[in-house]
């Protein structure tokens, strides 16, 4: 049996957790969860693996973390339909679009049309006052709206892990994850 | 000892590779290394497995399974 050894990868939750928690801070850093999206991209376009799921997804780490250790989830089986190609497809067509609508927002406030909206959308739906996190900076309002849509993103897809993370397996989030579902076509392409 | 008191079933993972998303959460816990990510799109069990059941147990979309394979 091999010995239980923990890597330097293993305490990636922290950087997750530090990540959430700037946000409530200054939401300019929400700029860092760029890494979260290029960096599995690169692996798995580069080394056909899902690497990044794998060992370095600080978030599914977390997930863990509370639903394993701390013994929050309540480890039933995810539902068929969550699993089912369909779903994990759509979902990752609708955030794809979400994302597209975010860009647009970013650009309607990059090109003067709209003005910056100190506020991040939960669940693509609840408009949350977030103007404590932005104290003025001396850079455009489209760099600041872009934090603003990035974080509601992260902060989106953390809530709705959360919630499947206690109905189903602590890990459960990975199974709908959008990042996971277009790193494997990735490597399901490359593969051929 | 006859043989049918020593025969044993041996039992060992499946993995239902149309619906594994290839998190990796199987090769994490498993403590013989026997189930490995292939090519970044599923879970491949190897022929080391004992089947424990700790891939299954942890597999968030619990597509894996325990079964009996042969007598030995």
């Amino acid at each position: 049996m091999k010995p239980v050894k923990k890597n330097w990868y293993d305490y990636l939750w922290i950087l997750s957790l530090t990540y959430l928690i700037l946000g409530f801070f200054n939401i300019l850093f929400a700029w860092l969860g760029l890494l979260c999206f290029f960096i599995p991209l690169i692996i798995s376009l580069l080394s056909g693996t899902k690497a990044y799921c794998n060992r370095y997804c600080g978030r599914g780490q977390l997930f863990a973390l509370l639903g394993g250790r701390f013994g929050l989830s309540r480890r039933r089986d995810v539902p068929n339909w969550m699993k089912s190609r369909a779903f994990r497809y759509g979902f990752l067509a609708f955030f794809l679009i979400m994302f597209l609508q975010m860009l647009w927002n970013t650009w309607l406030v990059l090109s003067g049309v709209s003005a910056l909206k100190e506020a991040v959308t939960l669940l693509w739906t609840f408009r949350l006052p977030w103007d404590w996190a932005y104290h003025g900076a001396s850079v455009h309002p489209g760099i600041v709206q872009f934090a603003f849509g990035f974080y509601s993103v992260m902060l989106t897809s953390t809530v709705l892990g959360m919630i499947t993370m206690i109905l189903f397996k602590p890990r459960s989030w990975c199974v709908y994850c959008p990042m996971g579902t277009m790193t494997q076509l990735i490597c399901q392409a490359k593969a051929k | 000892m006859n043989e049918a008191k020593t025969a044993r079933k041996k039992k060992r993972a499946f993995v239902d590779s149309a619906l594994c998303v290839a998190c990796g959460c199987c090769a994490k816990v498993c403590p013989l290394s026997a189930i490995k990510i292939w090519k970044g799109i599923t879970a491949r069990v190897s022929d080391r497995c004992v089947g424990c059941g700790k891939c299954a147990a942890e597999c968030p979309a619990s597509v894996i399974h325990i079964r009996e394979v042969e007598h030995i």
